[in-house]
């Protein structure tokens, strides 16, 4: 081909596919709700690299339900970055050699730039008076959750119901495991994923109380009024970490490997933590914490790590096939 | 006879004709009619300016232009599958015909979502062909060309089952004719085939393209949903729904609905064509017949 015609086809591609002209493509492969995040995000970013090496970024976007996008990049999505809600899923990467078996130390705060809590969402003058978890498992309460054996909503709610107990008076893993019995014994159904149980609890206006994430609260206030619903921020609830990892393999391939983490880094700036805190992600930097505070109530937080050792080991303990979930649902 | 009965069949007491007609056109109205101006009542629900501004959004505008792309780079391929098959099982006896026949209708049992997940096992990074592909940097799966196979995949046996019956039913008196008359094979084909299975042809088309632009299941197993890249018209409609944008979402949907309605439109008159000729053939032929 001719140089002329070579150009002209690639402008006809770009055309078709819409692309615009950039020096660097980045492909941020993320789970399902983070588009408003990162769509506010990468305008951010580029306009900071470019005035720092004069390089013009493009950032495409992928989103989905988690466990099928690592799944996507595992089978050769060309992710340059995955940004998750959960260890588990950058872990199933690391399994298959495509992210560090370090990744969580590459980046500060356990490479999750942000954070958020559990939440209660209750109806409207709070009439079964749902305050703490004790409440939720409490007979006559409905409970709304998506399935905890394979959503990261439910798992969660799970544990965290599950971390609650254990931090009671005489708290032991067996009265833990009878708790969340009681409180899984007032889920009427589970919901198919996150966005399904807040339909089933605004639109179809089932049950008493919805357990979901703290950023979810606000895009319900967006959607369905805020006037409509009351949230309520339990004594005990667990931090749920985003994060965030170099995909080696692709950015050696691509020769990414300076663009995507100067990507992933400059999450952690003032600007990256801010555009988290304006999208109800609680960002790590403690000024902007404060500055959002109506925004984010102070709240009693466990994670993972502390509580279980890891998502790993929490996964294999309570929700692998015959964990601690089958053998709840199965006395159910 | 059958004059007689069609007779009686008119003359059912009142009540029946119309309960049957009731239930029916009920029916219809209930499943088919009320959710397509569902979704033209929420796309428009705050107004046409927000409709338009949800349709102007670079997203949406590369997930309507990617699902035209796709379902036009299908055509030409199932045109060319759909006329061969249905030429070879129509006019030639051979050995495997009926597996040949069963081949084709395979991708109408099989689940769309099996589909995609059949070409992420061959040219997926962790499947079959994809080491070499990754050594070539030859992309199909998460890009354009594997959204192409899949389609091709899910709508390939359209126009073959339209031609098959059509051409069993015209038999092969008429190009024995033309190659008696000294006609090659490609004048054949082209001035007593295809003339005759036109319409067909074209009905069998419309069919194919209104699966291309509507398929989801395979296409989502092999899209890697990168926005303004490998999102077709289904896809994005399903995401917007996710993010709770209901106006883009039934935005897309209703474009998604209005390509149905011209389809369906076509097809009408496709139909009417092809029922106006028959008509006329009969006319000119019967007396000579006889």
């Amino acid at each position: 081909m001719t140089p002329f015609l070579k150009r002209a086809t690639a402008v006809c591609f770009s055309l078709f596919l819409g692309t615009a002209w950039a020096d660097v493509t980045l492909l941020n492969t993320s789970y399902d709700v983070a588009r408003d995040v990162y769509k506010d995000y990468n305008p951010l970013f580029q306009k900071y690299w470019f005035t720092k090496t004069g390089e013009q970024v493009d950032v495409k976007q992928s989103h989905g339900g988690s466990t099928k996008q690592v799944r996507a990049v595992a089978d050769g999505l060309e992710a340059d970055v995955v940004t998750m809600n959960q260890a588990n899923d950058i872990e199933f990467l690391v399994d298959k050699g495509l992210v560090a078996r370090d990744w969580a130390k590459k980046f500060p705060n356990n490479a999750s730039p942000y954070t958020s809590t559990m939440v209660f969402i209750v109806r409207k003058g709070n009439p079964k008076a749902i305050k703490d978890w004790s409440d939720v498992a409490a007979p006559g309460v409905q409970l709304i959750i998506p399935h905890p054996k394979n959503t990261g909503n439910g798992r969660n709610t799970y544990l965290t119901a599950w971390a609650w107990s254990l931090k009671q008076p005489g708290g032991s893993n067996k009265s833990a495991q009878d708790f969340v019995g009681k409180l899984l014994k007032n889920a009427p159904l589970f919901a198919a994923g996150g966005r399904d149980a807040t339909t089933t609890f605004m639109q179809r206006g089932l049950g008493d109380v919805l357990i979901t994430f703290e950023s979810e609260a606000e895009m319900i206030a967006k959607e369905f009024g805020k006037g409509n619903f009351e949230v309520v921020y339990p004594s005990l609830t667990m931090q749920t970490e985003f994060p965030v990892a170099l995909v080696e393999k692709v950015v050696d391939k691509k020769g990414t490997r300076k663009q995507a983490t100067g990507y992933l880094e400059y999450l952690w700036s003032k600007e990256g933590q801010e555009n988290a805190a304006q999208n109800y992600l609680r960002p790590r930097d403690p000024e902007l914490l404060k500055k959002y505070a109506s925004s984010f109530p102070p709240v009693k937080t466990f994670t993972v790590d502390e509580v279980f050792g890891g998502a790993t080991k929490a996964f294999s303990a309570h929700f692998k096939d015959g964990g601690s979930f089958d053998q709840i649902y199965v006395a159910k | 006879m059958s004059a007689n009965k069609l007779t009686r069949a008119t003359q059912e007491p009142v009540w029946v004709r119309y309960g049957l007609m009731t239930i029916g056109l009920g029916f219809l109205f209930f499943f088919l009619g009320l959710p397509l101006v569902a979704v033209f009542v929420e796309a428009l629900a705050q107004g046409l300016p927000l409709y338009l501004e949800a349709l102007a959004e670079p997203e949406t505008r590369s997930a309507i232009w990617l699902t035209i792309v796709i379902a036009l780079a299908v055509l030409p391929f199932n045109i060319l599958f759909g006329v061969a098959a249905a030429w070879a099982i129509a006019k030639f006896d051979f050995k495997g015909k009926s597996l040949l026949i069963t081949l084709i209708d395979l991708p109408f049992a099989v689940s769309p979502v099996v589909a995609g997940l059949i070409f992420i096992l061959l040219f997926g990074s962790q499947g079959t062909f994809g080491p070499w592909l990754a050594a070539h940097d030859v992309k199909i799966i998460f890009a354009v060309p594997g959204m192409i196979l899949a389609t091709l995949f899910i709508t390939f046996p359209f126009i073959a089952r339209e031609l098959i019956p059509l051409m069993q039913a015209q038999g092969k008196d008429e190009e024995e004719a033309a190659v008696s008359l000294g006609a090659s094979g490609w004048q054949m084909f082209w001035r007593v085939t295809l003339p005759n299975i036109k319409w067909g042809l074209l009905y069998g088309v419309i069919l194919a393209n209104a699966r291309a632009m509507g398929e989801f299941g395979a296409v989502s197993v092999v899209s890697g949903h990168i926005r303004g890249e490998t999102n077709t018209l289904p896809l994005h409609v399903e995401i917007l729904y996710n993010e709770y944008n209901a106006i883009g979402a039934f935005a897309a949907a209703s474009i998604l609905a209005l390509l149905a309605l011209v389809t369906l439109v076509a097809k009408t008159i496709v139909e009417w064509r092809m029922k106006k000729e028959t008509e006329m053939l009969n006319t000119v032929l019967a007396p000579e017949k006889t």
